[in-house]
């Protein structure tokens, strides 16, 4: 380093040449290499996940989605019935889950007393920590029961001429109780989202349509909803991405029926994730866990599908409302 | 105004009243929804609560599990509390320095269009389901190995890394500008300048964001049923063997007949739902700590 | 500021006072015998597609106090930072010409910066002291930079020099943030002049400050420049003929498709550029007519 002071002149040396130090090397390097490992990361677990399913993939083509049954001894595996099992119990969570949880977060937006916000809120985001194991304990366990002894009869008795209100199962597991544990788990992501989308709603906007004499529920519909409408799609796509990718409540009360495609939402069956989780142990051969991989991949596009969807919406709804995208 | 206009306002016709009807069903509608929510969620914790609480016992931390037993038999969980413990613990440390050197890299010296990609890629990570993460840690380091504690670390770890990354990006935006321009206009080099100045300031956001990252991951049960779940009932904190843990512990018992094993889950389930809530609710306490504290340093 | 005659006196008038009258400056000597720290040629500097310098060649001189005026958005605060290659850190920005310091250009791309910075100190408009204790605020940059040796004289000798020590003394391991704004300025000087720099850019440092702040470190100035060289940044003329030994003056030109950039009108000893300017521009600027 030159040596500078007041009259230093004599020892001043030339400013170096430019060069790394090693410091910062080894720091931009071993940070950089973090960077990179994350997307090293995610290669190598769609690498593994399709490697996993070669076998399967090889076996049964794409024959796999369409055969229903899962029979591990006879080497006829096939995926219809998960397939069936998610998009049921997924699709009915959102329906569920959805209206509940615009209407939370309208009420807690413009109709709530300002007290009720801070703890229905809070209650709202403690759901949304309970662990899936916790609630599909409770689900076998508290809510399997009622809905076995009380409601489902009464459905069945009173709508059964709805073929997907048909005889409930011997146990309150099943399509149903599955749809009716999703929904619980997807309403806080739903909702929580809608709240600030519905709170980022301008003032001016709102106070223009009640200036002009329509009730509130006139200008949640003119003025509201439309503003709001792509950020809800998005929670919409954000909740089914979660309820799809459930795996351990939906193993609880599901019932584990592998061969059945019915529309009888009281009957039991199996959804990917849940046929994944279940099989964990007793996969005896390297095809039956091959075609677990398979389960898996399907998964795995559909979530990155969903990502991507989810992430063109929010930048879409972003630009044309000028917000900063998240 | 005009006599006929003051006449309308006072008459309220057939229009204005259906409007309204429908107004006060749309409010009562979302008042239902509401209501509905609360009562889930109160049934719910109320259940958790009730049945654990009544169930608790030190037992339950203490002793190991006995199977098959007959007859009255004190037994607990404490395979799956020490397990939980080494686990989480061993998963905080692989992801927390690996999620700090990605926030650093993204803030301090990735030009915009890498940062934007790191971006996508943590979230891309993030919304990948927990059971495809077992199922891939499965088929990279159980195949053939066995499994492990460490492993299902990892997973977990896997689970940690976009949360606890994101966070630590969000904290290092804050510290401001400012600060690292008086560092290099002293002539410190720019990594004594990350390193001494900017890091020290995020201390309490990393810690935030490291226990929301704990609470989040501690109920996953989906990795771990894939790498760390055939497991002895012996109390064990050894890594290199499989150890069992509370979520999956609650996942096996709750498939039992037996009213005894709901009881231990409930027990279990009543703990790590108070802990995550601790959790929860003390990162957000120091979460508005730190926040003030570094919006005074860059005044 | 306004057009009447009346206006334009009394400010000139102030301005006359502040040069003539108020400052302890001693008369500069003679051109030859002015030693060149800076030798500036042709600075163009640009961010991006934006120009924001063109074209600037002076000369600062050691031992004194250089100050940069003109309007906003002239470009003195990326002049500024030319010289101490803090532009560096913008992305997208490119520089041309030549700024020998002590007949070395330092604007070479193969010269190290975090060398030039340490040599050439920088002091900024909002006191930006590191959120430590007051001492250890001055003494983290002499550890980091290897100067060790003798660590409380070094601190004792920054904060005395800054005018600070008197007040902080007894509380140096308080933290920097409770300090009044105008002794976090004064600290944030402590702690640039600690590490021995040869010159302190000053950008507009008091602009954040009361004026009795502004005044302490005005004085401190004018102490120090015997031991340093002082290019100050000020869009405060009275300030400028307070303190200043010479003054350049930057100020907008505007282009044909509407770009502007800034450009050096007039370089030259204060009293003169202030009561007899060469450039109409500077006249205009000096006197009020607009800015």
């Amino acid at each position: 380093m030159s040596t500078v002071g007041a009259t230093g002149e004599a020892a001043r040396r030339p400013f170096p040449g430019r060069r790394a130090r090693l410091g910062d090397v080894l720091l931009q390097g071993v940070a950089g290499l973090a960077a990179l490992g994350a997307f090293v990361l995610i290669c190598l677990i769609a690498y593994k996940v399709v490697d996993g399913s070669r076998l399967s993939l090889s076996t049964f083509g794409l024959g796999f989605l369409r055969h229903v049954g899962w029979d591990p001894v006879h080497n006829r595996l096939g995926g219809a019935s998960f397939l069936f099992g998610t998009a049921a119990t997924s699709l009915g969570a959102l329906l569920l889950a959805t209206p509940l949880a615009l209407g939370i977060a309208l009420y807690l937006t413009e109709l709530a007393p300002r007290w009720i916000r801070g703890p229905v809120t809070a209650l709202v985001e403690t759901l949304a920590a309970i662990p899936s194991v916790v609630i599909g304990l409770w689900g076998v366990i508290v809510l399997g029961p009622v809905l076995h002894d009380h409601v489902m009869p009464a459905l069945h008795s009173t709508l059964g001429f709805i073929p997907v209100l048909g005889t409930p199962s011997a146990t309150g597991t099943g399509i149903f109780t599955a749809t009716i544990v999703l929904t619980i788990m997807i309403l806080p992501i739903v909702s929580s989202i809608s709240c600030e989308l519905f709170l980022g709603v301008p003032a001016e906007l709102k106070d223009a349509a009640l200036g002009l004499g329509a009730t509130r529920w006139e200008m949640v519909r003119g003025v509201v909803v439309p503003y709001a409408r792509g950020g809800v799609a998005a929670a919409m796509i954000l909740g089914l991405g979660r309820a799809v990718g459930e795996a351990i409540a939906v193993a609880q009360v599901i019932g584990g029926v592998d061969n059945l495609v019915s529309w009888n939402l009281f009957n039991g069956g199996n959804t990917l994730a849940g046929k994944i989780a279940l099989e964990f142990q007793s996969s005896t051969s390297s095809l039956e866990t091959s075609s677990l991989f398979y389960l898996a991949l399907i998964l795995l596009v559909f979530s990155l599908v969903m990502n991507v969807f989810a992430q063109v919406v929010v930048r879409r709804v972003a630009r044309r409302q000028g917000l900063v995208a998240r | 105004m005009r006599a006929a206009d003051l006449g309308m306002l006072q008459r309220p016709n057939d229009r204005l009243r259906r409007r309204r009807a429908v107004n006060r069903g749309m409010e009562l509608l979302a008042w239902l929804a509401a209501a509905i929510a609360v009562a889930i969620l109160g049934i719910v914790v109320w259940s958790v609560a009730k049945r654990g609480a009544s169930e608790l016992n030190l037992d339950l931390l203490t002793k190991p599990p006995v199977p098959f037993a007959i007859g009255p038999v004190q037994q607990g969980l404490a395979n799956a509390f020490a397990g939980s413990l080494v686990i989480v613990g061993l998963a905080t440390a692989m992801a927390l320095p690996v999620g700090i050197l990605v926030a650093i890299y993204v803030n301090e010296f990735a030009p915009r269009p890498i940062r934007l990609g790191v971006g996508l890629t943590l979230d891309v990570l993030n919304g990948i389901p927990s059971i495809v993460i077992g199922i891939f840690v499965f088929g990279l380091l159980v195949v053939g190995h066995g499994q492990k504690g460490w492993v299902g670390a990892f997973a977990l770890a896997v689970l940690m890394l976009p949360l606890v990354a994101r966070s630590m990006i969000e904290v290092l935006a804050l510290v401001p500008g400012s600060l690292r321009e008086a560092s290099l206009a002293l002539g410190v080099p720019r990594w004594r300048t990350t390193l001494g100045i900017v890091l020290p300031q995020t201390v309490g956001g990393v810690v935030t964001g490291t226990v929301l990252a704990v609470a989040r991951v501690a109920g996953e049960t989906a990795p771990l049923l894939f790498t760390s779940s055939i497991v002895g009932n012996q109390t064990s904190w050894n890594p290199g063997h499989a150890l069992q843990s509370i979520p999956v512990a609650i996942f096996e018992l709750s498939e039992q007949p037996d009213p005894a094993d709901h009881a231990r889950a409930w027990a279990a389930a009543f703990v790590l739902l108070l802990f995550i809530l601790f959790a929860s609710l003390s990162a957000r306490w120091l979460a508005t700590r730190s926040r003030r504290k570094i919006g005074r340093a860059g005044r | 500021m306004r057009e009447t005659k009346g206006v334009s006196v009394s400010v000139s008038s102030a301005i006359e006072r502040a040069v003539r009258v108020e400052t302890k400056r001693e008369p500069l000597p003679p051109r030859e015998r002015l030693q060149q720290v800076f030798e500036i040629e042709d600075l163009t500097a640009v961010y991006g597609s934006n120009p924001a310098l063109k074209d600037v060649s002076m000369e600062v001189y050691k031992n004194l106090v250089t100050a940069v005026i003109g309007p906003s958005g002239c470009g003195k605060s990326t002049f500024i930072r030319c010289l101490n290659r803090m532009n560096d850190l913008v992305p997208g920005f490119r520089q041309t010409g030549t700024i020998r310091y002590h007949g070395q250009d330092i604007a070479a791309k193969d010269v190290d910066p975090v060398a030039v910075r340490r040599t050439i100190g920088m002091v900024f408009q909002r006191p930006n002291p590191f959120p430590k204790s007051i001492q250890d605020n001055v003494a983290w940059g002499l550890k980091v930079l290897g100067m060790k040796d003798n660590l409380p004289e070094r601190v004792e000798r920054a904060l005395t020099q800054a005018a600070l020590w008197d007040e902080v003394k007894d509380r140096l391991k308080a933290s920097a943030l409770s300090l009044s704004g105008g002794q976090q300025q004064r600290l944030c000087i402590a702690r640039a002049i600690a590490v021995e720099p040869d010159v302190v850019l000053m950008d507009e440092p008091a602009s954040a400050l009361d004026p009795i702040a502004t005044q302490a470190i005005e004085q401190l100035v004018h102490e120090l420049k015997s031991e340093y060289s002082f290019v100050i940044v000020t869009h405060n003329m009275q300030q400028a003929a307070r303190v200043a030994d010479m003054t350049a003056f930057f100020s907008i030109s505007r282009g044909d498709e509407g770009e502007r950039w800034g450009e050096l009108i007039e370089y030259d000893a204060t009293e003169k550029l202030f009561t007899a300017p060469s450039d109409k521009r500077t006249e205009d600027y000096v006197t009020g007519r607009f800015g």
